[in-house]
């Protein structure tokens, strides 16, 4: 049976993301840990995130997540950050007046601003609800989901690569903006798919089905 | 493409069970929460609300147990309201796999709570109920109070600057309830919907009132509501929620079909 790490840096509740794994894959063995050990000898890794960027780093940087992190993505297996997991991936982070992240991904994150608009229309931050993810290209994390499929977000800082070819999905408010990156490996999202019903859990299945490679 | 308006349903759940019952044409026991949950994720619903409307230690147990049980069944949002007092409630719907916890009068008796609760667990899941009641009478300027106790008890606070202070103190997303019209079933208060939506930068949920469709759309077009919570309208087959949005939808907003 296949196992699966959800790395626990005491930032926020993970019981969402460890009961969705297992419903699409009963059986699935879930670590919510966040013991080196037991990352290490995970066949999968994922890196959750909710909450402030500077609390959740220094709680990475703490506990030794950040090398766990550059370990799982080098050993080859598959790999998934999600949310603030995503941007922590990151080279740096505007909130809390800056922050140095985890540099998996060439590029920043930024904030929304307090006058998004569009098409005159005042548009609130957070960016929370459902929106619609443009698909770039075909990865293995997208089987089965429709182009266009609605994610749900909240976040009130997004991503924006360096490396465009890294992007694999892209999403509009006020702003295009990154919400999946994809190299090798390793697959990054901004929306949650643990909480977006049929096209999150599907997403997850498919990490759960995915060898790593594209 | 653009942010869909959400549409959430709401239960009131006493003791494990809710209140009032809900009736869907396919299942005839529809008193367990996290049934109805299913329920309406499948037909759609972009969150759930289950507002805690029990009195006693064995039945907050209970609430605890059921959003455990809806966590690992359900996967849209999860928000728990009703005796969210201290930020160890908050911590245990969280930790029982709630995603946000909305706070009512503990707000209005301690502000600093609410502080308190977005500096631990973040504004994204802080949300604030407020209870407003129109106070000014008919050609004066409009105005609204905060409510408590179930919109018996005035607290002489304005309610547009009261959502204003909310959010300042770190709330992530207003619930609206507008009590003259809760119940009522003449729609929300549209006026003080699209009054407190505009003077705070974040989501306003519209509650309160609604007996048709077109209620929702008003809430969203001249309510500037970002999501629409009802109850009844749903919960007694009146209308399902592929109904709502198509509605919707046909009214030119954005929704997740």
């Amino acid at each position: 049976m296949s196992s699966v790490a959800v790395i626990d840096y005491g930032m926020g509740n993970l019981h969402s993301v460890a009961k969705a794994l297992e419903s699409v894959e009963p059986g699935v063995e879930v670590r919510v840990t966040a013991d080196p050990a037991l990352v290490a000898s995970a066949d999968r890794v994922i890196l959750p995130g909710v909450g402030a960027i500077r609390d959740c780093v220094a709680e990475m940087l703490r506990l030794g997540v950040d090398k766990e992190v550059t370990e799982a993505i080098e050993s080859g297996k598959p790999f998934l950050g999600i949310c603030v997991g995503m941007q922590a991936l990151m080279k740096h982070s505007e909130e809390n007046g800056g922050v140095e992240c985890l540099s998996q991904f060439d590029g920043n994150v930024k904030y929304f601003g307090d006058n998004l608009e569009e098409n005159g229309q005042r548009l609130k931050v957070p960016h929370m609800g459902w929106n619609e993810v443009s698909q770039l290209g075909d990865h293995p994390l997208w089987a089965d989901i429709a182009d266009g499929s609605r994610f749900y977000f909240v976040h009130s800082y997004y991503v924006e690569a360096k490396r465009r070819d890294l992007v694999a999905g892209v999403c509009h408010y006020g702003k295009q903006f990154d919400v999946a990156l994809a190299r090798g490996n390793a697959f990054a999202v901004q929306f949650h798919p643990e909480k977006s019903s049929k096209a999150g859990l599907q997403l997850l299945k498919n990490f759960l089905n995915w060898d790593g490679k594209i | 493409m653009a942010l869909a308006k959400r549409i959430i349903p709401c239960l009131d759940v006493e003791n494990g069970r809710v209140v009032k019952g809900v009736q869907f044409v396919d299942i005839r026991d529809a008193g367990d929460p996290v049934e109805v949950a299913k329920r309406y994720d499948e037909q759609g619903a972009d969150e759930i609300t289950f507002l805690d409307i029990t009195a006693t230690h064995e039945g907050r147990d209970t609430m605890v147990h059921t959003v455990e049980r809806m966590a690992s069944q359900v996967f849209i949002p999860l928000t728990v309201g009703g005796g969210i007092r201290t930020c160890d409630d908050i911590r245990t719907m969280l930790n029982a796999g709630a995603d946000k916890v909305s706070i009512n009068s503990a707000a209005v008796f301690n502000p600093e709570f609410v502080k308190e609760a977005a500096d631990r667990f973040g504004s994204q899941c802080i949300v604030v109920a407020i209870d407003a009641k129109k106070v000014s009478n008919e050609g004066e300027e409009n105005r609204w109070e905060i409510f408590t106790h179930g919109g018996r008890k005035p607290t002489g606070i304005d309610a547009v600057e009261w959502a204003q202070k909310m959010v300042d103190l770190g709330a992530g997303e207003i619930l609206l309830t507008s009590m003259d019209q809760d119940g009522v079933k003449n729609g929300y208060d549209l006026e003080v919907t699209r009054a407190i939506s505009e003077a705070v930068n974040v989501p306003i949920i519209a509650s309160g009132g609604v007996g048709n469709l077109d209620h929702l759309v008003e809430g969203c077009i001249e309510g500037k509501a970002d999501a629409v919570l009802a109850a009844s309208i749903f919960h007694f087959n009146e209308y399902s929620i592929p109904q709502a949005k198509e509605h919707m939808r046909k009214n030119g907003i954005e929704v997740r079909l």
